[in-house]
């Protein structure tokens, strides 16, 4: 088992000017579990096909433990791409469907049966070694396609949106059952989605990729409670971050009605370039309703209620703002409300950030400030 | 409210006529043409729709679109593989439950799935011959820029071509079209297709469908040569003296010979003009069928071209016609031997082969015959021997599907992902 480091470690396809991954800088430790995630376009699956050998690389270097694989092919560099082939051979028994590969590298036959055995166990497949693929369940088929990469005893686990072509119910039994065996696994793995539900529910750690820039990486608690700038911010938690831009007076940021304090050393950190003004972000859960009259408090005017039993969502506009304040790719405001108490369409209710919970960027940056 | 969407490029009303209320693996028999053998990840079945054979397969709408995508630009790059028919999606069945998307390909007549090629036990070099003809369907696919990411027998489908096989790509579930490959990309998809044919081989001999004599490693290795082999033919630097510059003629040949024509080549001297090189920077394959489409309009593989076009030339020489219009001589060649020969089949046998598959065939009984009778036997007397001897013990290959419904599969069923 191993680290994975990538040192500057740069894309640039022929007949483009932007690299698609531009000098990367990551270490991933032995026995981590790395999601890798972002819009399409970002660079993710690059980075996983560069570490593969898949995709040259034209500027820095990758390394697998202390070893410079920047220059090796795919198949000395001691990885397993998951799930790349799953088909199962109907004539073979179950222990042969995982360990053909290394009959084919010449592995003696006590070492492939040990190895084949050691990983049925772990997957739950023990008594059905002897029987025919056909004796089994989908699910138990999988883990065989699983049991391929495990017997080869790989230093690295790699997978490019390994669910993408399961239907939603499957997806989210999957990738628990990834998640929880690689933990008993203990092998380093780096793990390509766009989906960032995926990566905050699997992941140790979470790198966030736009425009083959590397945004932030940290651990799912940390992407969530303080992302390094308004594109995680955005791009992390479902639903997403309400994000505005606002002008700042007297220390203060006017949202609507009311004002924001900021503290002074978000304010020091302020320059020409962001002409006064300032990003807010609060997640919807982050916001108290209050009655009127309360100090800070803002006003939203309810365009529709959802409610999910458990949680209930208000989705409305600010009101007296022209700033544009709303959650992700939709045009309002998200706020989570108690699903016992909720306010009709059209009323307006009164809102405070909770203490804490505000985080402020540059309008000229997008990066954090608070 | 309905809302069944069907996205395709040449769309048939009779499509909307398929039970798609239905998952996949209820559609009732009377609908199928036959189920496919083996496991496969996916529901996949084949229907009967208006002359034509349909394979569909239910899959996730994002990825249904991208294969059929990608084998539409396939299709525009000439690349051997299945049609992409449509997409269909917004399934909805009976209680409204949504259903997975579909991915309709047309099946391609005469084609044969390696097992059933395997099954038919014809010559013992069989598995050879579908090695070089998958490592040159590799070759094409890594010189327009397409990484299959999951090369093996089964997702390829098997024509016969001439004396060899021609192999289609049948997947593309898997894989991605890129500007160039890099060489670790070549090389990983090499080695998956060597890795996945040793194990589809060692799967057929666990059935004892394969000869015990067969190496199935040796032949996994086989494709990696041949492969290394023609890659390298097509796109390698050669450097010479300057005065042998014949061997800018010798070369074009020699990938002509391969089946291949040069589109661009590379031509580079060093500053005191001593040594030439070159490079192939673009080879189109199909040289021969080309040339055979131009002259005569019969559009065949390019081993059958090459069969049909010597043909041709020993016409030219026996009519004692080599001064005439090439396409004036090829004009009455077809009018007068292709034609007539084929035609002397009996209609109910034709189905058994493609025309220029049974010329081929034609040609080579009346070789075999003449030289037991010790004399040129004449093609209508070479014809009505080999409808009479082989091709009406020969099975029925338009479409070698699989399984009839109702049929038990042998080899196990249908490997689902949802439990």
């Amino acid at each position: 088992m191993a680290t994975v480091t990538y040192d500057h470690a740069t894309r640039i396809y022929p007949g483009t000017e932007r690299p698609a991954v531009d000098a990367l800088n990551l270490h991933i430790e032995d026995g981590e579990f790395l999601v890798l995630v972002g819009p399409s376009g970002c660079g993710k699956s690059t980075s996983l096909r560069m570490l593969a050998g898949l995709e040259d690389v034209n500027g820095g270097h990758i390394y697998i433990g202390d070893r410079d694989v920047t220059d090796v092919q795919p198949k000395d560099r001691d990885i397993a791409m998951v799930f790349q082939n799953y088909a199962l051979y109907p004539h073979m028994s179950v222990a042969d469907n995982m360990g053909f590969a290394l009959k084919i590298a010449g592995t003696p036959k006590a070492e492939i049966r040990q190895r084949v055995e050691e990983a049925a166990k772990i997957l739950d497949l023990s008594e059905y070694l002897d029987r025919k693929p056909k004796a089994l369940s989908g699910g138990q088929r999988q883990r065989v396609a699983m049991g391929r990469a495990i017997v080869r005893q790989p230093q690295v686990f790699l997978m490019d949106e390994p669910l993408s072509n399961l239907d939603a119910k499957l997806r989210v039994q999957t990738r628990t059952q990834i998640a929880s065996l690689q933990r008993r696994l203990g092998v380093t793995t780096v793990y390509v989605t766009h989906d960032q539900t995926e990566a905050l529910t699997m992941g140790d750690r979470i790198a966030v990729l736009k425009d083959g820039l590397l945004q932030q990486v940290g651990t799912p608690r940390e992407m969530y409670d303080t992302p390094a700038n308004i594109f995680v911010a955005g791009f992390i938690g479902s639903p997403a971050m309400n994000i505005g831009t606002f002008d700042v007076k007297d220390g203060r940021a006017q949202v609507g009605h009311a004002t924001v304090p900021l503290d002074r050393s978000v304010i020091s950190k302020l320059t020409d370039a962001d002409n006064g003004k300032v990003s807010i972000g609060f997640r919807p859960e982050a916001l108290d309703v209050v009655g009127e009259g309360t100090e800070d408090a803002f006003q939203i005017q309810v365009n529709l209620v959802e409610e999910l039993g458990s949680d209930a969502f208000i989705y409305g506009d600010l009101k007296s703002s022209s700033a544009d304040l709303h959650s992700g790719s939709s045009d309002q405001v998200i706020v989570r409300v108690d699903p016992r108490r909720t306010p009709m369409k059209g009323d307006t209710i009164h809102v405070t950030i909770k203490t804490g919970q505000a985080h402020v960027f540059s309008a000229a940056t997008g990066e954090r400030l608070s | 409210m309905e809302q069944l969407q069907i996205m395709s490029a040449t769309p048939d009303s009779a499509l909307l006529d398929l039970p798609w209320r239905l998952p996949l693996a209820e559609w009732p028999a009377d609908v199928l043409a036959a189920l496919p053998r083996g496991i496969s990840r996916h529901v996949v079945r084949f229907v009967r729709l208006g002359g034509r054979v349909l394979a569909i397969k239910e899959i996730s709408e994002s990825v249904a679109f991208r294969e059929y995508e990608l084998l539409r630009q396939l299709r525009k790059l000439e690349i051997p593989a299945v049609l992409p028919v449509g997409v269909v999606t917004g399934r909805k069945d009976d209680d409204g439950e949504p259903l997975e998307a579909a991915l309709v390909t047309e099946h391609l007549a005469f084609s044969l799935p390696y097992r059933a090629v395997f099954s038919q036990a014809v010559r013992p070099d069989t598995a050879t011959r579908l090695i070089d003809a998958l490592a040159v369907l590799l070759v094409r696919l890594h010189l327009v820029g397409f990484y299959w990411g999951d090369v093996s027998l089964s997702n390829t489908l098997f024509r016969r071509d001439a004396d060899q096989f021609a192999a289609y790509l049948v997947d593309a579930e898997t894989g991605d079209l890129h500007r160039e490959l890099s060489p670790g990309q070549r090389s990983y998809d090499l080695d998956l297709a060597r890795t996945n044919i040793i194990g589809e081989l060692m799967d057929l001999a666990a059935g004892e469908l394969l000869d015990e004599d067969v190496d199935e490693i040796g032949i996994g290795n086989s494709l990696v040569e041949r492969y290394t082999e023609l890659w390298e033919a097509l796109t390698g630097v050669e450097a010479f003296h300057a005065d042998e510059r014949w061997r800018v003629a010798a070369r074009i040949e020699s990938l002509n010979d391969l089946g291949f024509d040069v589109g661009e080549l590379a031509i580079t001297t060093d500053i005191d003009g001593t040594t030439v090189q070159i490079q192939p920077k673009v080879v189109d394959a199909g040289h021969h069928s080309r040339r055979l489409l131009r002259l005569t309009g019969l559009d065949v593989q390019d081993n059958q071209a090459r069969r049909l076009l010597n043909d041709l030339d020993s016409y030219r020489a026996a009519t004692d016609r080599q001064e005439d219009d090439e396409q004036l001589v090829a004009h009455d060649w077809l009018q007068t031997v292709f034609q007539p020969t084929v035609r002397a089949v009996p209609r109910e046998l034709r189905r058994k082969l493609e025309p220029a598959q049974l010329f081929h065939e034609i040609l080579d009984h009346r070789w075999f015959i003449s030289e037991k009778a010790q004399r040129d036997v004449p093609m209508p007397e070479a014809t009505a021997s080999y409808v009479e001897n082989v091709l009406r013990h020969r099975p029925d290959e338009k479409a070698i599907l699989g399984l009839a419904p109702g049929e038990e599969d042998p080899e196990a069923d249908h490997f689902h992902l949802s439990t």
